[in-house]
Formats: C-alpha cells, structure tokens, sequence
C-alpha cells in the first residue's frame, strides 16, 4: 500500500510563493530587466502565480507586469534515445530578447537536475542572459548533476521509489503538494 | 502521458489510424516555433545519421526534410541518382544495404515505382520515410496539406475539400484522399475523365466532372500539377484547352460568392491548372503549406526516431 503524506495544502503553497516572491525582489535588488520562465506544465502556473506576487513587491518606478516565458525542454533531453514511446512536445514561448535580463526558471519540482541542465541548454539557444537564477517549490534531493536551486518552498529528503506530487488549482483543481512512498511510479 | 506510436516507417496515410494522424498533426504545432527561433535548431536528433535518397528530381521536398533534419541536429547526406552508383545498375536494396553498412539510422526515399518505400522498409532496419513513391503516396505532402487546412479552418472534419486535375499520377492525391477521409472530411476529385481514376468512388469520394461545379461545393481546392513527364500521350488534347476547361481562374472563384481556399503542392504550371491572380490571392495559402512542411517532416522523424523498431504499422483496413 502507498503512504501519502500531504507536505503543502493549499494556504501553505500560497505562503511559500509569498516567501519566495519577496526573496526574489531581493535577492534581485527589484524587478528590472527579469523575465519569469515557467518549465512545462506546472512550472508555467507557478510561474504566473509568482510573476503576479513579485509584481507587487517590486519598487515604484519598476515594471509591475513581469514578462512570463514557457520552456518545453523535451527536445534538450539527454535521454530521448532510451525513453521508449516518444514524449509529446509541449509549447516553447519567451516574452523577449534574453540579452542582458535577468532570467528566473520555475519549476514545480527539483530531482535529479537534468531538467534544469536541458532548459539552461535551450535558453542558451535563445540568447545570453545577464544571469539565470533557478526557483522550485519542492526541492527533493537526488541530484545526479551540479545544479542547485536559488529559490525553494520546501525541501524533503525523499528516496528514488518516492514520488513527490505537486498539483495547482489550474491544472488539477486544487493546491497541493503529497509525498507518495512505495506507491507505483 | 501513453501517445499512440508510429511505427517503424511512414509509408502512406492509408496505413495510419486517425489517431496516429492527428498525434503527427498536433507534434508538429511546436515543431513551427522551433523555425522562428534566432537559432532554428534543438538537439533532438543528435547523433542520427539519414541519408536522403532522390531517385527523381525534387527541389521543394528534399529541401524540406533537409531542414527539418538539420533543425533536429541530425547528420545528413543526399544521394541522387546521377552521379551514384544507382547509375552503374545498383539495385535499390544493395544500395540502401551498403548505406547501412555505414550505420545510418533513417532514410528518405523518393522512387519512381509505387511501392518503394514500403519494399525498402520491409528489408532494412533504418527507419523508412516515403518522400513520394510513383504514383502511390505522398505522405508527408498529404499531412501539411491536411495541417494547412486545420490551420485554416480550425477543424478538419466536415470540410468539403475538392482535388483538381490529374488525380490519376498524383500520389499527392492520394495521401489527401486517404487522409482526409479519415479525419472525417468530406472528398471530391475533378479533372479530365481521362485523369479522374472511378475506383475513388467507392471509397465515398464525390466525383465532379466539371470544375465550376467543384467550385460551388467545396470550402478549399487541392490544385494538382499536370504531371507531363508522367503522362504517356493522348489523356489532354493540349495545355490550352486544359486551362480553358479546367483552369482555377479569378472569374470561375468569383461566381461561388464566397472565399474558397487554394492549396497546390508544387511546383505550379502558372496559366495552366492554376492562373496567376489565384496562386497569389489572398486566399491561397500556397506558401504556408510550404512552411508547415518543414514542421510536418520535423515531427515525423522526431516520431520515427522515438518508435519501437519492431513495430509497423497500423492494419490497412483501419479506417
């Protein structure tokens, strides 16, 4: 039988975006030049959530509406040869030049890293931003590449059999995020 | 997520289901982003060696699923028949089995006999893409066109889609024919009774024998290229007439009193199927089905590429 452990509902989720978005702006020094990119599929929601909130942080005098981007990196996998069935390609759209921004990934989830390593690749293809900072809501360790987080909402020591489950209100109905151990991948 | 599979080869639309139709459709709707990147490519293929094989003469194709390849980061090599041992009598399995000896991963065939590609497909491991085998399919051809109308019109199903002129060389009819039937359009052929192959009929294909007629049914005209180096002698009386009788003109269009949408797959004999004044209309949309194959080829070898090697194709009966 697979346990189910919730580690965020729904109020806990929204104060770790507020945490992350304040550590943003000041980590950033404000809001110029940054562009949100959201990794396919709930990256992308966070990402908007977050552009909304860091919005309203950012000093007067500073862009409001931050430029929201969406990666797909299926096609910077390094394991597109021993997946099996070919994964479905999503949409790939950034709002802007990357010359000279300050680039923020969000993703919902960080394991292994090689997401990561395949979106630095892909926007790379796109320009050369100033810097790229990297944000998740859950970091659950495992990593198999040198990639750390800049932003994270939580972090839970999980197993390779563990699944961490993040769902969003556009996407799934609701806010959560659930540690599932032993249950099939 | 579990996505219906391709199979080994892309041989015709007539072998594929629906779904493995609209799974090429839909993969290819990122792929057009891919070319209005600064830099068009992403490393999807990297790695894969395909060897574009043109036993005919080819400018738009071969240069699309060049593109297409190279935007994949894939490695290329073109063989054409002059200048290769195809012209010293290489038989085409020795030549595609000495290619593989190299360890190539796919190949794109084009071949004057119908039946090519499956032939080929059936004796090497690569991955086989028909790029136009005789008179048969046109596979890639048959899927922009069909992603050119679904860009158009928002839907396939339901729409009333005419194919002028020689059907009967056309393999790019009948990979329209094939397709659109399948997603649930509705079909009709017309030209020359000497060009208009009657077998279509019983596939529920709607047969005009007149093209003002064909005009005032459909929503979108499929004009079909006078294949003259096909053509034996004796099926048109002379180019002249043909255009008389059958030529897609401003004033035919006008007399339907609504847009119809024009499609031609290349390369235009201007002033014989298709007047000039239609091909740069505004409701031709020519050019963008030149644009939508490259995405169309860059799906299906990213599909291909992906696909379990033992598995073929769907039954032909699937439809």
């Amino acid at each position: 039988m697979p346990s189910v452990t919730r580690l965020l509902d729904a109020p806990a989720m929204a104060r770790s975006l507020e945490r992350i978005a304040g550590e943003v702006v000041e980590r950033c020094g404000g809001t110029k030049g940054m562009i949100l990119v959201g990794i396919q599929r709930r990256g992308v929601e966070l990402a908007a959530r977050l552009a909304a909130l860091i919005g309203k942080l950012g000093p007067a005098g500073e862009q409001r509406q931050i430029p929201l981007g969406q990666l797909d990196i299926t096609l910077y996998r390094d394991d597109l040869s021993t997946v099996g069935p070919v994964p479905q390609v999503g949409v790939t759209s950034l709002p802007d030049e990357l010359e000279g921004r300050t680039v923020v990934i969000v993703d919902d989830v960080l394991h292994t890293g090689r997401t990561i390593r395949a979106a630095l690749d892909e926007l790379a293809d796109f320009g050369r931003p100033r810097r790229i900072l990297l944000c998740v809501l859950v970091d659950r360790g495992g990593r198999e590449l040198p990639i750390q987080a800049d932003f994270v909402g939580l972090t839970v020591e999980t197993s390779g059999d563990d699944r961490v489950d993040v769902a969003v209100s556009e996407l799934d109905g609701r806010d959560s995020v659930e540690l599932v151990r032993g249950g099939p991948l | 997520m579990s996505a219906p599979e391709l199979g080994k080869d892309l041989v015709g639309l007539e072998y594929l289901s629906a779904e493995q139709i609209l799974l090429i459709l839909d993969t290819a709707e990122p792929f057009k982003e891919v070319s209005e990147r600064p830099i068009k490519k992403v490393p999807a293929l990297r790695g894969k060696t395909i060897v574009n094989l043109f036993f005919e003469a080819s400018t738009r194709t071969r240069i699309s699923f060049e593109f297409a390849e190279k935007r994949l980061s894939a490695d290329t090599v073109n063989v054409a028949t002059s200048g290769s041992s195809v012209s010293k009598g290489e038989t085409l399995v020795d030549t595609a089995r000495n290619l593989e000896a190299m360890r190539i991963d796919m190949v794109v065939i084009r071949h004057p006999a119908s039946g090519a590609a499956d032939f080929l497909g059936q004796r090497i491991r690569s991955n086989v893409i028909n790029a136009g085998d005789g008179r048969h399919e046109h596979p890639t051809q048959g899927l922009l066109d069909l992603l050119t109308l679904r860009d158009r019109f928002g839907r396939i199903a339901g729409l009333k889609v005419a194919i002028c002129g020689d059907v009967l060389h056309s393999r790019v009819a009948r990979s329209n024919i094939w397709g659109l039937l399948k997603l649930g359009a509705e079909v009709a052929i017309c030209g020359p009774a000497t060009l208009i192959p009657r077998e279509f009929a019983e596939l529920g294909v709607r047969i005009f024998p007149r093209i003002e007629e064909a005009i005032e049914w459909a929503d979108a005209l499929n004009v079909l290229r006078l294949q003259l180096e096909r053509m034996s002698s004796g099926f048109i009386p002379s180019l002249r007439e043909y255009n008389r009788v059958f030529g897609v003109t401003r004033e035919r269009l006008a007399k339907a009193g609504r847009e119809v949408v024009i499609l031609h797959p290349g390369p235009m004999n201007r002033g014989v199927e298709i007047d000039s004044d239609v091909a740069d209309g505004p409701a031709s949309v020519i050019l963008s089905q030149v644009t939508n194959g490259v995405a169309i080829r860059m799906a299906v070898l990213y599909l291909l590429a992906g696909g379990a090697p033992e598995w073929r194709t769907a039954p032909a009966d699937d439809r």
